[in-house]
């Protein structure tokens, strides 16, 4: 497919969507439909796996698993305007994206504002084909919210470094082909000395040791550099520019996180979830009126976090810059989130606290495990107190000393 | 904490030595690693026997020592501090049972066992997965009993099950024919397991009077409560050190004021809930009414573990969220506590009727 044909396609949006439309026709399985939850899986087996690695493979080499990317490194290279027609398209037909992942979400669009042209040439189709799973090395045991005070070293070998540290936290580090990391090459300044390097996992010298998580999943490890080789054409922008770099990506991994663990695990709304649970009387209302109160309570709030999503997307497409409400939304989306899941919990009762094994529902289950992992939510991404001391300054001005 | 008599003090001191010697979560750790489906070690509760822990609020006429229900909180509070697993609130909260309700016979039969540790006791209340909803649907009829309980409380290996049924409480052998127990595997790693019950022979708990149901309930609310109180405090004492050990941006967590202020606000909270909870024992021991106090115990220390569970998880960061690190195995015990015999919601409405507002 030529650059020329997408050229032609933007030319009429609802050529464009007839386009899409006959695409996903011939190419999305309809033994996937519905399926998006396969996406998240680490490797798809079983019946689907030859269907959905069809559709991975199909999307990829359009490059639509990353619609907005440049068409030249791989993306879809569609305008906002396409994008949002094949994000419709694909809804309506039921199929999803096969490709994501944190290079999808936080590597490549930093990669695409500050990598060099090899750089991108090297990772950025790999990405957009989800061929390469990525991870990253930000968190040291020693630096968490203080991130800039990690201490992984990488000394100056002439042509490549020589790394030694470790990282925590490392979401997918067991799975990962590569990380991007902050390390630092100058002990001597905390930010300016920080760098930003390309390791692969497969590495001599990179281990890795999981992490078990209360809710049972173990998503994440330690990572271990112990004498590892790392070429400089894998760093990402000068020596010492890491930590700008590092935090425009954590500015996309934010974005990604609005509404993440917003307890999502089960199907239902939570007044059809108490319905079912706690019953109604015969005029219809819930029988536990305290209850009742605080579901009002939190769908009232909800809406008003959804509605304040939409108000920050219109005003920054107004072209008036970056609304001041976009610094509340990882806030609100990720304390909402953990407050539905325990409203959850408490509707269930004890059904809601099951472990494993019988006398309890999949969905039952899920929920639970989906409350304890969602704990996580206002802990990473720059965790609620962060981004409470962010509000204070910066947007509200109340320093220190004044 | 309230005044203790001479009696208490060293009951106290030699429940936390044996706690931080004996029982720390790593004991807990085990015992759930290793996949048990009793939910205990017997060997530690034998060992809780021989300090007579098994009978404190049992008469001495049978075998206890009845030093009394705030005695046996001061045990319970520290078994709560470590998550330590044993059948010591069900035991204590069934014997009682058979104190107030009991003939003679029932109590010879079955308080001196016990007392000793012997036997495991359980109460079997609820029907379903939430406290207090809907009716009662175990019935009696003729000598047996029919019906089916739900997230029994050492319902695995009790020997004894005492029984809410559509007209009051019945004691059923663990060993009869026509009882039968389906395990489930919970979020704390105890024993709750579904009891059912198919024309199976029991005794009923005649001699308690009008109020009987309430207050078996009541007692073991508080008992809930005190262990609830427990945790609190060791979750609390664990972040407190925490924030005085971590260094983030070169100073120490504690230093910051927004830090500061949620632990000064948690300690309030614990504190005011320590009254009402020592307050609901103390009147346990006095014979004054306790269903008001339990109800405000019971919601108190819910919303209190509820709360510190969150706060201890948040406050550590990362760490907090792993399952080698002790802090957040809390929150997995508090919330089935938190169900066990009413929710919040629940302990509300019903301090609302008592006080009939
Ligand atoms: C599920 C999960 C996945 C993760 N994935 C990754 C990953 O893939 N890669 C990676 O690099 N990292 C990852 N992290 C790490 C995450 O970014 C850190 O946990 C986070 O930055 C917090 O650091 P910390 O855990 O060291 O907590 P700490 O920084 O020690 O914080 C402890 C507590 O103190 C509070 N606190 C800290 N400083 C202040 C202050 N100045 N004022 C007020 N309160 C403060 C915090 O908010 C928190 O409540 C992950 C974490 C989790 C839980």
């Amino acid at each position: 497919m030529s650059t020329a044909a997408r050229a032609d396609d933007s030319l009429d949006p609802e050529a464009f969507r007839s386009g899409v439309r006959a695409w996903l026709d011939a190419n999305f399985p309809r033994s996937l439909k519905g399926r998006a939850q396969l996406a998240l899986e680490l490797d798809v087996t079983g019946p689907e796996a030859a269907d959905f690695n069809a559709w991975k493979a199909a999307m990829g080499s359009k490059g639509w698993g990353t619609p907005t990317w440049p068409a030249e490194y791989g993306g879809g290279g569609l305008s906002k305007e396409q994008a949002k027609i094949l994000s419709q398209e694909m809804a309506r037909a039921g199929a999803f994206n096969p490709i994501g992942g944190m290079g999808v979400m936080m590597f490549g669009p930093t990669l695409l504002e500050y990598g060099s042209e090899e750089q991108k040439q090297e990772h950025i189709p790999a990405i957009c084909r989800g061929e390469i799973r990525w991870c990253q090395g930000y968190s040291e045991p020693g630096a968490g919210s203080d991130l800039a005070s990690l201490q992984t070293f990488a000394e100056d070998k002439g042509d490549h470094y020589i790394v030694n540290g470790q990282k925590t936290w490392t979401s997918g580090g067991q799975w990962a082909d590569k990380c991007f990391a902050l390390v630092r090459t100058d002990k001597s300044k905390k930010h300016e000395g920080i760098t930003f390097l390309l390791i692969d996992m497969t590495t001599p010298g990179v281990t890795t040791k999981p992490i078990r998580l209360i809710s049972g999943a173990s998503p994440f490890c330690e990572t271990f550099f112990d004498n590892v080789v790392v070429p400089k054409t894998n760093r990402v922008g000068k020596e010492g520019e890491g930590w700008t770099i590092g935090k425009r990506l954590l500015q996309h991994e934010r974005t990604n996180l609005v509404g993440a663990g917003a307890g999502l695990n089960s199907s239902k709304s939570l007044p059809d979830l108490a319905k079912q649970y706690v019953g109604t009387d015969q005029n219809g209302k819930l029988r536990d009126a305290d209850l009742r109160a605080r579901i009002a309570m939190f769908e009232m709030k909800w809406r008003a976090f959804l509605q304040t999503a939409r108000r920050v997307a219109d005003e920054s497409k107004s072209g008036n810059g970056v609304s001041v409400a976009s610094s509340i939304l990882k806030i609100a989306g990720t304390k909402f989130g953990q407050e539905r899941s325990e409203l959850s919990l408490e509707i269930m009762g004890m059904q809601g606290l099951g472990w494993e094994g019988e006398g309890f529902s999949p969905d039952e289950l899920r929920t639970t495990r989906g409350w304890l992992g969602g704990k996580a939510t206002t802990i990473y991404g720059g965790s609620t107190e962060i981004q409470n001391n962010v509000i204070a300054k910066r947007i509200l001005g109340m320093l220190d000393h004044q | 904490m309230a005044v203790l008599s001479e009696e208490q003090s060293m009951l106290r001191d030699m429940a936390q030595d044996w706690v931080n010697n004996e029982s720390p979560v790593s004991a807990f750790r085990k015992l759930r690693d290793s996949g048990s489906r009793q939910g205990f070690d017997p060997a530690v509760y034998a060992e809780m026997a021989s300090m007579g822990w098994t009978g404190i609020v049992i008469p001495e006429a049978y075998g206890g020592t009845d030093f009394g229900w705030f005695s046996l909180g001061l045990v319970l509070e520290e078994l709560g501090r470590t998550l330590t697993p044993s059948p010591l609130a069900s035991s204590s909260a069934a014997a009682a049972a058979i104190v107030l309700g009991g003939s003679d016979e029932q109590k010879d039969k079955w308080l001196p066992r016990i007392a000793a540790g012997e036997i495991v006791a359980t109460l079997a209340t609820d029907e379903g997965p939430r406290h207090g909803q809907g009716a009662i649907e175990t019935r009696h009829f003729d000598g047996k009993l029919f019906g089916r309980k739900q997230f029994v409380d050492n319902g695995d290996s009790a020997d004894l099950f005492v029984v809410l049924a559509s007209d009051g409480w019945y004691l059923v052998d663990g060993g009869s024919a026509g009882l039968t127990r389906s395990t489930r595997s919970m979020t704390d790693s105890r024993s709750h397991a579904e009891i059912g019950f198919d024309s199976v022979p029991a005794t009923k708990l005649d001699c308690g009077g009008e109020g009987l149901t309430d207050t078996i309930l009541d007692q073991a609310r508080i008992l809930c409560a005190i262990e609830m109180l427990g945790m609190c405090r060791q979750l609390f004492d664990v972040t407190l050190d925490y924030l005085k050990q971590r260094i983030q941006f070169d100073q120490v967590l504690a230093s910051f004021q927004a830090l500061q202020h949620r632990m000064a606000a948690l300690f309030t909270e614990i504190e005011l809930t320590r009254s009402a909870v020592e307050g609901a024992l103390a009147a346990l021991d006095n014979g004054g009414d306790i269903s008001v106090t339990a109800a405000q115990a019971k919601a108190l220390a819910n919303d209190m573990l509820n709360t510190m569970s969150r706060e201890a998880i948040q406050l550590h960061g990362g760490i907090g969220m792993t399952d080698e690190f002790d802090v957040g195995l809390y929150i997995k015990r508090a919330r089935i506590l938190e169900n066990a015999f009413g929710n919040s919601a629940f302990m509300r409405d019903r301090f609302a009727q008592l006080l009939a507002f």
